[in-house]
Protein backbone atom coordinates (compact mmCIF):
# COMPACT_ATOMS: atom_id res chain seq x y z
CA UNK A 1 0.00 0.00 0.00
CA UNK A 2 1.23 3.43 0.79
CA UNK A 3 2.96 5.23 3.90
CA UNK A 4 -0.32 7.65 3.45
CA UNK A 5 -2.83 7.93 6.39
CA UNK A 6 -5.27 5.54 6.24
CA UNK A 7 -8.60 6.82 6.23
CA UNK A 8 -12.30 5.29 6.90
CA UNK A 9 -13.74 8.74 6.77
CA UNK A 10 -16.87 8.96 3.82
CA UNK A 11 -17.79 12.32 2.90
CA UNK A 12 -20.93 13.78 1.25
CA UNK A 13 -21.36 16.90 -0.41
CA UNK A 14 -24.43 18.54 -2.23
CA UNK A 15 -25.58 21.76 -2.87
CA UNK A 16 -29.55 22.74 -2.33
CA UNK A 17 -31.69 25.77 -3.20
CA UNK A 18 -32.94 26.37 0.29
CA UNK A 19 -32.39 28.43 3.71
CA UNK A 20 -29.93 27.09 6.60
CA UNK A 21 -33.24 26.68 8.54
CA UNK A 22 -35.24 24.45 6.45
CA UNK A 23 -32.59 22.14 5.68
CA UNK A 24 -31.88 21.63 9.46
CA UNK A 25 -35.49 21.13 9.76
CA UNK A 26 -35.20 18.33 7.12
CA UNK A 27 -32.12 16.96 8.99
CA UNK A 28 -33.89 16.89 12.68
CA UNK A 29 -37.10 16.93 12.58
CA UNK A 30 -39.29 13.59 11.75
CA UNK A 31 -42.03 15.07 9.97
CA UNK A 32 -39.58 15.81 7.67
CA UNK A 33 -36.72 12.85 7.44
CA UNK A 34 -40.04 10.49 7.25
CA UNK A 35 -40.12 11.94 3.47
CA UNK A 36 -36.71 10.95 2.02
CA UNK A 37 -33.91 8.53 2.10
CA UNK A 38 -34.55 5.41 4.27
CA UNK A 39 -37.98 7.22 5.44
CA UNK A 40 -37.08 6.87 9.43
CA UNK A 41 -38.32 9.36 11.89
CA UNK A 42 -36.06 11.57 13.63
CA UNK A 43 -35.85 11.33 17.05
CA UNK A 44 -33.26 14.49 18.49
CA UNK A 45 -32.71 15.50 21.81
CA UNK A 46 -30.96 18.22 20.49
CA UNK A 47 -28.36 18.78 23.16
CA UNK A 48 -24.85 17.73 23.62
CA UNK A 49 -25.60 14.59 25.61
CA UNK A 50 -28.79 13.98 24.27
CA UNK A 51 -29.95 10.65 22.86
CA UNK A 52 -30.83 10.40 18.94
CA UNK A 53 -32.78 7.45 17.96
CA UNK A 54 -34.61 6.80 14.31
CA UNK A 55 -37.98 5.11 14.47
CA UNK A 56 -39.01 3.06 11.08
CA UNK A 57 -41.90 4.89 9.70
CA UNK A 58 -44.82 2.84 8.41
CA UNK A 59 -43.65 3.33 4.96
CA UNK A 60 -40.08 1.41 5.87
CA UNK A 61 -41.70 -1.20 8.20
CA UNK A 62 -43.75 -2.03 4.69
CA UNK A 63 -40.81 -1.65 2.46
CA UNK A 64 -39.12 -4.28 4.65
CA UNK A 65 -41.86 -6.56 5.48
CA UNK A 66 -42.06 -6.61 1.35
CA UNK A 67 -38.39 -7.99 1.11
CA UNK A 68 -38.52 -9.99 3.82
CA UNK A 69 -35.77 -7.80 6.08
CA UNK A 70 -36.80 -7.38 9.23
CA UNK A 71 -37.29 -3.70 10.67
CA UNK A 72 -36.45 -3.36 14.60
CA UNK A 73 -38.11 -0.55 16.75
CA UNK A 74 -35.04 1.63 16.86
CA UNK A 75 -32.95 1.82 13.52
CA UNK A 76 -30.45 4.04 14.19
CA UNK A 77 -29.28 5.14 17.80
CA UNK A 78 -26.53 7.36 19.07
CA UNK A 79 -25.67 10.45 21.19
CA UNK A 80 -25.54 14.14 20.64
CA UNK A 81 -22.06 15.86 20.99
CA UNK A 82 -22.47 19.39 19.31
CA UNK A 83 -25.33 21.17 18.28
CA UNK A 84 -24.94 24.37 16.37
CA UNK A 85 -28.34 25.40 14.58
CA UNK A 86 -29.27 25.86 11.59
CA UNK A 87 -25.22 25.09 11.07
CA UNK A 88 -23.97 22.49 12.76
CA UNK A 89 -24.99 18.76 14.44
CA UNK A 90 -22.59 16.12 15.26
CA UNK A 91 -23.63 12.70 16.61
CA UNK A 92 -22.31 9.31 17.16
CA UNK A 93 -24.07 7.16 15.12
CA UNK A 94 -25.06 2.89 15.37
CA UNK A 95 -26.92 1.50 12.95
CA UNK A 96 -29.39 -1.30 14.34
CA UNK A 97 -31.24 -2.12 10.81
CA UNK A 98 -28.24 -4.40 9.82
CA UNK A 99 -27.51 -7.10 12.32
CA UNK A 100 -23.64 -6.94 10.89
CA UNK A 101 -23.03 -3.62 11.53
CA UNK A 102 -24.39 -3.33 14.96
CA UNK A 103 -21.62 -5.35 16.53
CA UNK A 104 -19.32 -2.33 14.70
CA UNK A 105 -20.62 -0.26 17.19
CA UNK A 106 -21.29 3.60 17.54
CA UNK A 107 -19.02 5.81 14.49
CA UNK A 108 -19.60 10.13 13.84
CA UNK A 109 -21.90 11.96 12.11
CA UNK A 110 -21.66 15.41 11.13
CA UNK A 111 -23.72 17.88 9.06
CA UNK A 112 -21.97 20.77 8.27
CA UNK A 113 -24.35 23.40 6.81
CA UNK A 114 -22.83 26.49 4.86
CA UNK A 115 -24.69 29.39 2.95
CA UNK A 116 -23.42 30.22 -0.36
CA UNK A 117 -24.12 32.49 -2.63
CA UNK A 118 -27.64 32.88 -4.18
CA UNK A 119 -30.16 31.09 -1.55
CA UNK A 120 -28.11 28.04 -2.00
CA UNK A 121 -26.55 25.79 0.60
CA UNK A 122 -23.76 23.30 0.85
CA UNK A 123 -24.74 20.43 2.88
CA UNK A 124 -21.58 17.97 3.66
CA UNK A 125 -21.74 14.83 5.65
CA UNK A 126 -18.62 13.30 7.03
CA UNK A 127 -19.25 10.06 8.64
CA UNK A 128 -16.34 9.00 10.39
CA UNK A 129 -16.14 4.93 9.89
CA UNK A 130 -13.28 3.66 12.05
CA UNK A 131 -13.31 0.15 12.53
CA UNK A 132 -16.64 -0.36 11.14
CA UNK A 133 -16.15 -1.99 7.22
CA UNK A 134 -19.60 -3.45 7.14
CA UNK A 135 -21.30 -0.07 7.88
CA UNK A 136 -19.00 1.42 5.46
CA UNK A 137 -20.46 -0.61 2.58
CA UNK A 138 -23.82 0.09 3.50
CA UNK A 139 -24.05 3.95 3.88
CA UNK A 140 -21.60 3.83 0.90
CA UNK A 141 -24.48 2.06 -1.22
CA UNK A 142 -22.36 -0.83 -1.73
CA UNK A 143 -25.14 -2.78 -1.00
CA UNK A 144 -28.00 -1.33 -2.74
CA UNK A 145 -28.66 -3.60 -5.14
CA UNK A 146 -29.45 -6.34 -1.82
CA UNK A 147 -32.20 -3.92 -1.22
CA UNK A 148 -30.08 -2.03 1.33
CA UNK A 149 -30.57 1.60 0.13
CA UNK A 150 -28.34 3.40 -1.80
CA UNK A 151 -26.27 5.36 1.41
CA UNK A 152 -25.38 8.99 1.64
CA UNK A 153 -25.65 9.54 -1.51
CA UNK A 154 -29.22 8.13 -2.21
CA UNK A 155 -30.37 10.12 0.74
CA UNK A 156 -29.22 13.44 0.40
CA UNK A 157 -29.71 13.25 -3.76
CA UNK A 158 -33.49 12.32 -2.52
CA UNK A 159 -32.61 15.25 0.25
CA UNK A 160 -32.15 18.19 -2.32
CA UNK A 161 -35.26 16.82 -4.71
CA UNK A 162 -37.57 17.19 -1.58
CA UNK A 163 -36.77 20.84 -0.86
CA UNK A 164 -36.10 21.90 -4.54
CA UNK A 165 -39.07 20.22 -5.86
CA UNK A 166 -41.12 19.35 -2.78
CA UNK A 167 -41.19 16.23 -3.77
CA UNK A 168 -38.79 13.08 -3.16
CA UNK A 169 -37.59 11.34 -6.27
CA UNK A 170 -37.21 7.67 -5.51
CA UNK A 171 -39.25 6.97 -2.35
CA UNK A 172 -39.08 3.13 -2.72
CA UNK A 173 -35.65 2.92 -4.47
CA UNK A 174 -34.22 1.55 -1.44
CA UNK A 175 -36.58 -1.24 -1.38
CA UNK A 176 -36.52 -2.13 -4.96
CA UNK A 177 -35.68 -5.13 -6.32
CA UNK B 1 -33.59 22.82 -13.21
CA UNK B 2 -33.07 25.56 -15.30
CA UNK B 3 -34.81 28.43 -13.64
CA UNK B 4 -32.42 29.40 -10.77
CA UNK B 5 -28.82 30.48 -10.01
CA UNK B 6 -26.39 30.68 -13.51
CA UNK B 7 -23.20 29.85 -11.57
CA UNK B 8 -24.53 27.12 -9.18
CA UNK B 9 -28.02 25.91 -11.32
CA UNK B 10 -28.29 22.69 -11.97
CA UNK B 11 -27.67 22.13 -15.59
CA UNK B 12 -24.36 23.96 -14.73
CA UNK B 13 -23.50 21.70 -12.33
CA UNK B 14 -24.36 18.88 -14.58
CA UNK B 15 -22.56 20.05 -17.53
CA UNK B 16 -19.44 19.66 -15.00
CA UNK B 17 -19.79 16.63 -13.92
CA UNK B 18 -19.95 15.31 -17.58
CA UNK B 19 -16.81 17.21 -18.66
CA UNK B 20 -15.10 16.10 -15.51
CA UNK B 21 -15.70 12.23 -15.92
CA UNK B 22 -15.31 12.96 -19.69
CA UNK B 23 -11.46 12.28 -19.32
CA UNK B 24 -9.69 9.27 -18.61
CA UNK B 25 -7.00 10.72 -16.40
CA UNK B 26 -9.68 11.56 -14.04
CA UNK B 27 -11.77 8.58 -13.73
CA UNK B 28 -8.53 7.20 -12.72
CA UNK B 29 -8.42 9.37 -9.98
CA UNK B 30 -11.84 8.85 -9.14
CA UNK B 31 -11.22 5.18 -9.17
CA UNK B 32 -8.19 5.40 -7.01
CA UNK B 33 -10.43 7.30 -4.44
CA UNK B 34 -12.96 4.40 -5.16
CA UNK B 35 -10.78 2.04 -3.98
CA UNK B 36 -9.49 4.16 -0.71
CA UNK B 37 -10.63 7.63 0.56
CA UNK B 38 -8.80 10.25 1.86
CA UNK B 39 -5.77 10.25 -0.21
CA UNK B 40 -3.20 12.86 -0.19
CA UNK B 41 -2.29 14.43 -3.40
CA UNK B 42 1.60 13.36 -3.24
CA UNK B 43 0.03 9.46 -3.21
CA UNK B 44 -2.49 10.51 -5.68
CA UNK B 45 0.64 11.79 -7.72
CA UNK B 46 2.53 8.90 -7.39
CA UNK B 47 -0.06 6.72 -8.84
CA UNK B 48 0.24 8.45 -12.31
CA UNK B 49 2.76 9.16 -15.16
CA UNK B 50 2.36 13.11 -15.17
CA UNK B 51 3.60 15.66 -13.04
CA UNK B 52 2.03 16.91 -10.33
CA UNK B 53 1.33 20.59 -11.52
CA UNK B 54 -0.51 17.87 -14.05
CA UNK B 55 -2.41 16.24 -11.20
CA UNK B 56 -3.32 19.59 -9.52
CA UNK B 57 -4.81 20.38 -12.72
CA UNK B 58 -7.53 17.59 -12.86
CA UNK B 59 -8.02 17.60 -9.08
CA UNK B 60 -9.23 21.19 -10.02
CA UNK B 61 -11.62 19.80 -12.36
CA UNK B 62 -12.68 17.32 -10.40
CA UNK B 63 -13.21 19.95 -7.25
CA UNK B 64 -15.24 22.41 -9.49
CA UNK B 65 -17.20 19.76 -10.51
CA UNK B 66 -17.83 18.73 -6.55
CA UNK B 67 -16.89 15.09 -7.53
CA UNK B 68 -14.02 15.46 -5.13
CA UNK B 69 -14.14 17.20 -1.65
CA UNK B 70 -11.14 17.97 0.17
CA UNK B 71 -10.74 18.06 3.71
CA UNK B 72 -7.40 18.80 5.80
CA UNK B 73 -6.71 16.22 8.77
CA UNK B 74 -3.39 17.25 11.30
CA UNK B 75 -1.09 18.61 8.24
CA UNK B 76 -2.42 16.95 5.44
CA UNK B 77 -5.24 17.33 2.94
CA UNK B 78 -6.89 14.77 1.75
CA UNK B 79 -8.77 14.42 -1.06
CA UNK B 80 -12.12 12.00 -0.60
CA UNK B 81 -14.42 11.15 -3.62
CA UNK B 82 -18.32 12.84 -3.12
CA UNK B 83 -20.56 9.96 -5.21
CA UNK B 84 -23.63 12.81 -4.55
CA UNK B 85 -23.25 14.89 -8.36
CA UNK B 86 -23.04 10.87 -10.07
CA UNK B 87 -26.11 10.40 -8.43
CA UNK B 88 -27.99 13.56 -8.96
CA UNK B 89 -27.06 12.60 -12.86
CA UNK B 90 -28.09 9.19 -12.10
CA UNK B 91 -31.70 10.37 -10.74
CA UNK B 92 -32.35 13.20 -13.18
CA UNK B 93 -30.85 11.54 -16.21
CA UNK B 94 -31.09 7.80 -15.87
CA UNK B 95 -34.57 7.61 -14.48
CA UNK B 96 -35.76 9.81 -17.02
CA UNK B 97 -34.83 7.00 -19.82
CA UNK B 98 -36.48 4.14 -17.48
CA UNK B 99 -39.81 6.09 -16.72
CA UNK B 100 -41.66 3.24 -16.62
CA UNK B 101 -39.76 1.17 -13.55
CA UNK B 102 -40.30 4.63 -11.58
CA UNK B 103 -44.06 4.83 -12.69
CA UNK B 104 -44.45 0.97 -11.41
CA UNK B 105 -42.73 2.19 -8.49
CA UNK B 106 -45.00 5.20 -7.62
CA UNK B 107 -48.20 3.09 -8.30
CA UNK B 108 -45.81 0.48 -5.75
CA UNK B 109 -45.98 3.92 -3.24
CA UNK B 110 -49.15 4.28 -3.52
CA UNK B 111 -50.70 0.82 -2.92
CA UNK B 112 -48.09 0.30 0.29
CA UNK B 113 -49.39 3.91 1.70
CA UNK B 114 -53.14 3.25 1.04
CA UNK B 115 -53.53 5.08 -1.49
CA UNK B 116 -52.93 8.55 0.03
CA UNK B 117 -49.77 9.18 -1.56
Amino acid sequence: MSTDTMTATQVYRVYIKATPEKIWDAITKPEWTERYGYSNLADFDLRPGGAYKAYPSDAMRKGGEANGIAIPDVVVDGEVLEVDPPHRLVTTWRMLMDPESTPEGFTRVTFDIAETNGGVCRLTVTHELENAPRLALVVGGGMEDQGAGGGWAWVLSDLKSLLENGAPMNMQDGFKE
Amino acid sequence: MTEWSPILGTVNDDDRVFKALADPTRRFLLDRLFQRDGRTLTELESDLDMTRFGVMKHLKVLEEAGLVVTRKEGREKLHFLNPVPIRLVHDRWIDKYTERQVSALADLKHELEGGSA
